[in-house]
């Protein structure tokens, strides 16, 4: 279980305008890009001083190549940081709240407690 | 010594920025009623002539990231850029510059220290539309020197609802015991229930109107008691999964202080989620 690095995935994308259109046009390929060369650097250091150890579970790269919100819902990737990267992506197709609606409707079989979200 | 001008409570619904500037086909039903009462509330604000504002929000995942995550934190700068690239691409918000003022910051985090909050700071921060928002709907001129206070309601392990409604009755005393002849007005914005990300989000009302009454009530009366007794870091997962933003209205009744009933208070149900408003003066109404 690594929630902390499904939401530096999520985080990290979601701030930089260029990935959040290439995650959206090529999804496994950000995936896959993002986990050999960003996962482990530290945001706040220089480039150079990197972490070691952190890797992607493979239901966590799944979620993520998939863009599927409601399994990264279930690994507890936090709410908030998947609704606004994936409105991001995904309410320009849409009609005025119809994404934020759908996205919603999709999660109608969860009941609480919700996954954790503590990381 | 400074005075406590006006000590005000909101939700800071960045939507309204986008519904009060749409015009024709783009302006939403809600919008005349949502301005008219966001101008009132405004009025409460005008009339009490602060010179300061100090404002408490909480980041959302904006610059304060889980690999550094302070529980409380003042910013202590000459100025403060404000809203994010996702902000303006999400909710239509402006960039905004605000000036701090640092001798009150100074202050509240040396007193702030000393009276048992380990309050972390930043002396470059680029805040969001937790304090935007109030900005906006309340002093849209911009034109007041700010302190920000965050506060994490966002990324668990939080503090309890106990630990907000201190911290509000510190930095009560902390402005009072500032040694400055200026009017400060004390504004937080948080949440009524809310949920983000989860199956209730985008209904027609808030997740949970029954919460927003007992929410509305306890925060007008001042029933510091009665809110405590039932709301609890597990309780707020209930009313929706963003509630803990609740805890930042806590916060404003501990500045408020027990028992301090409000003197302007307002609400509106929107969908998604209920805006209320709340201002005290807590010496005297202004003329």
């Amino acid at each position: 279980m690594s929630r902390y690095l499904l939401n530096k995935f999520l985080y990290t994308i979601d701030r930089d305008p260029d990935l959040v259109e290439r995650y959206r046009a090529d999804p496994a390929g950000t995936v896959t890009w993002w986990e050999q060369e960003m996962a482990n650097q530290i945001l706040n250091c220089a480039v150079a001083e990197k972490s070691t150890w952190l890797e992607l579970t493979e239901d966590e790269r799944r979620a993520l190549r998939e863009h599927d919100h409601v399994a990264l819902f279930g690994l507890g990737a936090h709410p908030f940081l998947t609704l606004t990267l994936f409105i991001a992506m995904f309410e320009r197709d849409h009609g005025p709240l119809e994404y934020q609606k759908a996205y919603g409707r999709a999660l109608q079989h969860l009941s609480l407690p919700y996954p954790d979200i503590a990381t | 010594m400074a005075t406590v001008a006006a000590v005000i409570a909101s939700t800071h619904h960045p939507f309204y920025y986008r519904a009060s500037t749409a015009t024709g086909a783009d302006r939403p039903p809600f919008a005349d009623e949502w301005v008219a009462k966001i101008e009132a509330f405004r009025e409460t604000l005008t009339k009490a002539r602060p010179d300061i504002l100090v404002m408490v929000g909480s980041d959302h995942f904006h610059q304060l990231w889980l690999d550094n995550m302070p529980q409380f934190l003042v910013g202590k700068a000459p100025y403060f850029d404000a809203n994010w690239y996702n902000e303006e691409r999400e909710f239509g918000l402006p960039r905004m510059r605000l000036a701090g003022d640092e001798q009150l910051a100074a202050h509240i985090l040396r007193n702030g220290l000393d009276a048992g909050f380990d309050l972390a700071f930043s002396n470059e921060l680029r805040i969001d539309h937790s304090i935007t928002c109030p900005i906006i709907t309340l002093r849209p001129e911009a034109d007041l020197p700010i302190v920000p206070i965050y506060t994490n309601i966002f990324a668990p392990p939080l503090p309890r609802p106990g630990r907000f409604v201190e911290l509000g009755r510190t930095i009560r005393q902390l402005v009072e015991s500032w040694p400055i002849d200026k009017r400060v007005a004390i504004i937080g914005t948080g949440h009524l229930s809310l949920e983000l990300g989860g199956p209730r989000q985008f209904g027609a009302h808030g997740p949970d109107p029954e919460f927003d009454r007992k929410a509305v009530d306890w925060i007008a009366g001042g029933d510091l008691d009665g809110c405590l007794a039932e709301v609890t870091l597990d309780s707020l997962h209930q009313p929706g999964n963003a509630t803990h933003g609740f805890m930042d209205f806590m916060l404003m009744m501990g500045v408020a202080g027990a028992g301090a009933k409000a003197d302007h208070v307002d609400s509106l149900d929107l969908f998604h989620t209920m805006e209320a408003y709340f201002t005290w003066y807590p010496n005297g109404v202004p003329v």
